[in-house]
Order: structure tokens, then C-alpha cells, then sequence
């Protein structure tokens, strides 16, 4: 069972992920990432310093130290950003760097001292440790955490709207850098109340992944905050527990490998947005296309003998579509399963009337565009963007009534559709 | 209703406009014009207070631009904000919203209501449930519009709405441009697009880093007047002009 001690551990990083897995989100939107994991970094000197001033382990006081030398880190990011031509991210690789391997000198020099060096347990902050928490840490990591939820939750719509859109936000008057500002200080909270439990290096994990996986699900802000927030709980509960279960192994790196799951799964398999999804929604429209050319190429085909004959040889078909013999075949047994061609005899092919229809309404199209693309390339942009859409719904119907009219004159309108057949 | 005194604007102490002196006193369509470069999308900025002003003063109806925020209404270049951000067109109407709300207070059934008015004032009423990022760029520029409409302004002032769109999405923002005119607001538009300026605007601002002209358009839109504040670029302007004008009769029939 679970002893009370474990419980007290759970609650305290289970609060500790939500905190930083909703923070996280308005990092990663914010594109503030890389500056979290510099913030996490640069706070290890800065917690060694404030051992070696109270002279024992107290966590507060640490912790306090840390978020000091954390948001010193940042300040010189963007000193050298300002004042040098320094670009940021050699200025984040920099800082990074600098103050994670002063910080690792200072921890080896306290440990080395006699007389404290066992019970700084430093080296703990480094990759993590859950299992030392006591009840007062959890308490204060707890408290902590707490307090930047109620502050995100209140101060929802004006984080929002700087992330969005920040100079909008100060012609409306908001102090944008004052809001940008808490955010930030807030990810800096958030960042060093994790160190105990994941440690320095890698707690940008804990900050980014729940973010990063919790936009694949949603496009809404407040969903993606919520999901973040609870991504970030699970995988610090899972962590922390198995953690606790093989004690040998740093939390830290339990906590990443959990955070890499989520991350994976969201990336394959969320709708819409995952990659499984997307390379089937390609393969779909890969497919829709390929279909409407070959019927298309059927059209065009039988044009000059209509209305007399609507059938094509295989090897007509396979000459002029520039596909291999799989693909043809595939996209012949898709126009059949739909009934807009029929095989009359091997590998002879004929249109349906229905099929006769959908081919001629494409060719228009097709060549409506071609019209529209020489003679008014004004108006492409807007429709080079509904590449799945039908010509004729995406322009005013005024010119598409133009551009019909400009075809007939030219005698190139696909007859079938003049025959009183009706449109689609 | 608005008045610019000796505004200069410096980046890293080169200053990029000089001295510029403007005044409106009635509604109109006011189309700031000038060569790429020029400052107009600066001075829009440093009448919005967006940059700092090296000197000068900027007030409207006579008070300075922190008494006054809730008059103003703005629309930024499209290309300035993250499109895949995960908010609605009706969330990112709504932000429009938020000033007069104040603090904590969240948007309501009013608010959501008077953003909807909007959207459907720039013909995007059907698309409020879509992700901002999936619009087209004409859709996206007046999600903006419809924006900068909620905030239920005086003075409007829109950095370059008419750039990228579709010849459609123009019109539509021209003839929304023109109704609010009507209704006794004013509105600035930094406008690239010389040939539709006299079509437009009833009122011009010629620049180049520093204040060419500013008046009524039939007075201020001059040949001679452009010559001095796009000096030799005109040249090819007018020719890239002929060639236009030649083959655009077609098109203004549509």
C-alpha cells in the first residue's frame, strides 16, 4: 500500500506537474521554451549560494536563491540580446551553460567541505529526487503551486490576449510588458519549485511536453490549458511513482521518459493534428486528386467522338496519366465502386452517364481555372487556399458567370454540360 | 479629433520620421501614403504609442493618448501575430472587447453578442467556430477588421488591411471602411497601392520620413506632389501604371 509518505510525495508533485504543465502551455505559445530550460539551468549556482549563506538545508530559502539566480540568467540572456550582437539563442546557450557549470563547481565544493557537505545533498537537485521530500517541502511546493494556478486562472483573458497580440493589447492600454513580466516570473515559479522533485536538467521537460503534447488535441486555449495542466499531473504522478518503486533511479529522468509517452502518443495518434492523421488526410486528398484527373483524362479522351462513343482503351488511359500500372489500377477500381465507369470488355472501359457528368463538370473547372489563373490572377489567392474545394464555390458567382461565358465563346465549354443536363 | 505636433521617431538615435505636423478635424478616410521606407507605418505606431517619441505630442480631442485609449481602435499588419495560435475567430474577435471589460472581468453573453455583430459586418458570420490559422489571408485580415470594430472606436487606424487580400476581401473592407465614415468616425489606412488612392480616400497624407502633404485628396494627390515624395522611384511606377491601366479595364468590370 501506499504509505503516507508516498501520499505526501504524490500530492506534492501531482500539483507541481499541473502547475508547470499549465505554465508550460503559455511557454510554448509564448515561444519562451528554450528560455525555461536556460531559467532551470542558471538556477543551480544560485541554490548553492543560499546553502552556503543559511548554512543548512532549508528548502524556502533555497529554492529562493534559485529563482534569484534563475531570473539573473535570463536578465544577462537578454543583456547580451540588447547590448551586443549576440543572438539569442547563442546568448540562451551561453547562460545555459556558464551558470549550470558554475553551479556543478560550487555543489562539488560544498559537498567536499566536512562539515556540511552531507547534508546539502545537492546532487539531488541536479537529475531530482522525490523520495526525500518531507511534509513541510510538499507544503511549500504545494502553497507555490496553488498560488500561480489562481493567478493563471484570474488573469486568463489578459495572458491570452498579450500571448495573442501584445502591441493590440497596449493600444487598449494594457501594460503589456508588466503582463508579460508575471509570466514570465511565474514560469521562473514554476520552474523552481520542480527542481527538487526533477532537478535542473531536466526540468524544461516537465515544463514544455505537457504544452507541446496538449496542443496536437485542441485548437481552443482554454481546452489546451486545461489538458496541459493535467498532462503535467499524470505524468508526475506516474513519475514520482515509479520513482518511488525502483528508488535506485533520479526522478528527473522517470518523470521525461513518462512526459515522452504522452508526447509521442499525442503526436501520432491525435485527430487532425497528429501525423497519422495528417499523412491519412493527405493520402485522401492524394487520392481525390488522382481521381478527378483521371476523369479529367477520360473526358478529354472520348471529347471529339461525343456523343457517339465514351469508351477508352486501357493503354490510352495508362499514356497519358503518367501513373505506374498500380496507381491507374487502383484509381479505376475506385471511379468503379463509385458506378461512374464500367468495364465493357477487357480492359475497355466506358463512362456512365453519371460518370460522363462529374468528368465534364471537372474538365470545367479545370479550365475555368486555367482562365481565371491567365486572366485574373488577382483573384487566385483567395482560392489557392481551398485546395479541396470545388472552382465554383469559392469565387463570387458573377465571375464565375464571366469566365463561363469567356469558355462558351471560345467553344472549349464541355458540351455534355450544355445539353440541357444540368449542372451540379 | 486627432492632432500630431512635431512628432520625430528615432531607432538607435537615427531617426526614421522627422517633424511631422498633422491635424484632422472631421470624420474622414485618410490614406497615408509614401514609398516603402517612408515612416508610415512609424507614425502609425508612434501616434498609437507603440514606439517612443524622440519628441513631439500626439493628442486627440485634446487629451493625450492615456486618457483616451477607449476611442481608439487598431488593426495590426496580418504578418504581426502567431496564426496557428489556438483561438477561434470569435475568441479573437472578442479580444476586441477586453478594454473596456478591465481587469478579471471576462467576456458575456453581451460581448459575445456585439463580436458576432461584428463578424457578420465583415461577412464571416458563418466561420466563427473555425481556428484563426484556418482561414484564408483575406479572411484572416478581416477577422482583424472585425477586431478592431468591437472595440467600438472613434479613430480607426489600420496598417496596411489591404495587403495580400483578394481583389473581393478589398472591396469589402472599402465599402466597411466608407459606412463608418459615414457614421462620424474617422479612420487612418497606411495604403500602398497608388492607383486606388483618389478611388478611396477622401483624405491624403503624403510622406517620406518627413511630411510631404496632407489634405484633401482632389488638392493634395498631385503629379507634382507625388514626383517630390517618391522622386525618381515614380518613374517606374508610371510605367508599371501604363501597363496596368492598359489591361485592368477588364478587370474593373467584374
Amino acid at each position: 500500500m501506499i504509505s503516507y509518505n508516498t501520499l505526501i510525495v504524490l500530492i506534492g508533485t501531482s500539483l507541481l506537474g499541473a502547475s508547470s504543465g499549465l505554465i508550460g502551455a503559455y511557454a510554448v505559445l509564448r515561444q519562451r521554451s528554450l528560455t525555461g530550460d536556460a531559467l532551470a539551468h542558471a538556477a543551480l549556482p544560485g541554490l548553492c549560494i543560499a546553502f552556503l549563506i543559511v548554512g543548512q538545508r532549508s528548502l524556502p530559502a533555497m529554492l529562493f536563491g534559485a529563482f534569484l539566480s534563475g531570473i539573473a540568467g535570463i536578465g544577462v540572456i537578454s543583456g547580451l540580446r540588447h547590448w551586443t550582437r549576440i543572438k539569442e539563442d547563442a546568448a540562451i546557450g551561453i547562460v545555459l551553460s556558464v551558470f549550470f557549470g558554475a553551479g556543478v563547481v560550487l555543489s562539488r565544493l560544498i559537498q567536499n567541505r566536512s562539515d556540511v557537505g552531507s547534508k546539502a545533498g545537492l546532487e539531488s537537485y541536479i537529475l531530482g529526487k522525490t523520495a526525500g521530500m518531507i511534509a513541510q517541502d510538499v507544503y511549500f511546493i504545494g502553497g507555490l503551486s496553488l498560488g500561480c494556478l489562481v493567478i493563471i486562472l484570474l488573469l486568463y483573458k489578459e495572458f491570452q490576449l498579450v500571448a495573442f497580440d501584445p502591441a493590440f493589447a497596449r493600444v487598449q492600454g494594457w501594460p503589456a510588458f508588466l503582463i508579460d513580466l508575471l509570466m514570465m516570473t511565474l514560469i521562473a515559479v514554476a520552474v523552481v519549485i520542480g527542481l527538487p522533485a526533477v532537478g535542473v536538467v531536466l526540468m524544461a521537460a516537465l515544463l514544455i511536453i505537457p504544452g507541446a503534447a496538449a496542443r496536437f488535441w485542441t485548437e481552443r486555449l482554454g481546452r489546451m490549458l486545461l489538458l496541459s495542466a493535467a498532462f503535467g499531473l499524470s505524468i508526475g504522478i506516474l513519475g514520482t511513482f515509479l520513482s518511488a518503486r525502483y528508488s535506485m533511479m533520479p526522478a528527473g529522468p522517470l518523470i521525461v521518459v513518462v512526459g515522452t509517452v504522452f508526447f509521442l502518443v499525442s503526436l501520432l495518434f491525435a485527430p487532425r493534428r497528429g501525423m497519422i492523421a495528417r499523412s491519412m488526410q493527405e493520402r485522401r486528398f492524394r487520392r481525390q486528386l488522382g481521381v478527378r484527373r483521371l476523369l479529367q483524362v477520360f473526358y478529354e479522351f472520348i471529347e471529339p467522338t461525343l456523343p457517339d462513343s465514351t469508351v477508352v482503351a486501357y493503354e490510352d488511359l495508362f499514356s497519358r496519366t503518367f501513373r505506374t500500372e498500380r496507381e491507374l489500377n487502383s484509381l479505376l477500381k475506385a471511379l468503379e465502386a463509385d458506378c461512374l465507369i464500367e468495364e465493357t470488355e477487357r480492359r475497355r472501359y466506358r463512362l456512365t452517364a453519371e460518370g460522363l457528368r462529374r468528368a465534364a463538370v471537372e474538365v470545367r473547372d479545370q479550365r475555368l481555372w486555367d482562365l481565371l489563373l491567365r486572366e485574373h490572377p488577382e483573384h487566385a489567392v483567395e482560392i489557392a487556399h481551398f485546395d479541396t474545394d470545388h472552382f465554383s464555390k469559392s469565387l463570387p458567382a458573377s465571375i464565375v458567370n464571366q469566365l463561363e461565358n469567356e469558355l462558351k465563346e471560345r467553344g472549349i465549354y464541355p458540351q455534355v454540360l450544355l445539353g440541357g443536363r444540368g449542372e451540379d | 479629433m486627432l492632432d500630431v505636433h512635431d512628432v520625430t521617431v528615432a531607432y538607435h538615435r537615427k531617426p526614421v520620421i522627422w517633424n511631422i505636423d498633422l491635424t484632422l478635424e472631421e470624420p474622414r478616410l485618410v490614406g497615408i501614403v509614401g514609398p516603402n521606407g517612408a515612416g508610415k507605418s512609424t507614425l502609425l505606431k508612434a501616434i498609437l504609442g507603440l514606439v517612443p517619441l524622440a519628441s513631439g505630442t500626439v493628442t486627440f480631442y485634446g487629451r493625450p493618448l492615456s486618457e483616451q485609449r477607449k476611442l481608439i481602435g487598431y488593426v495590426p499588419q496580418r504578418e504581426s501575430v502567431d496564426w496557428d495560435f489556438p483561438v477561434s475567430v470569435l475568441d479573437a474577435v472578442l479580444m476586441g472587447t477586453y478594454g473596456r471589460l478591465g481587469w478579471f472581468r471576462r467576456p458575456g453573453a453581451n460581448e459575445r453578442a456585439w463580436a458576432r455583430e461584428c463578424l457578420d459586418r465583415v461577412g464571416l458570420a458563418d466561420l466563427e467556430r473555425r481556428q484563426i490559422g484556418q482561414l484564408s489571408g483575406g479572411q484572416q485580415q478581416r477577422v482583424f477588421l472585425a477586431r478592431a470594430l468591437a472595440q467600438r472606436a472613434e479613430i480607426y487606424f489600420m496598417d496596411e488591411p489591404m495587403a495580400g487580400v483578394d481583389a473581393a476581401t478589398e472591396s469589402i473592407i472599402f465599402d466597411l471602411l466608407r459606412s463608418l465614415r459615414n457614421e462620424g468616425k474617422a479612420v487612418f489606412v497606411v495604403h500602398h497601392d497608388l492607383r486606388t488612392v483618389p478611388r478611396y480616400f477622401d483624405h491624403v497624407v503624403l510622406m517620406n520620413m518627413r511630411l510631404i502633404a496632407s489634405g484633401p485628396t482632389g488638392e493634395v494627390f498631385t503629379a507634382d506632389r507625388l514626383q517630390t515624395t517618391y522622386g525618381g522611384r515614380l518613374a517606374i511606377l508610371e510605367a508599371a501604371g501604363e501597363a496596368v491601366r492598359s489591361r485592368s479595364t477588364g478587370h474593373d468590370q467584374l
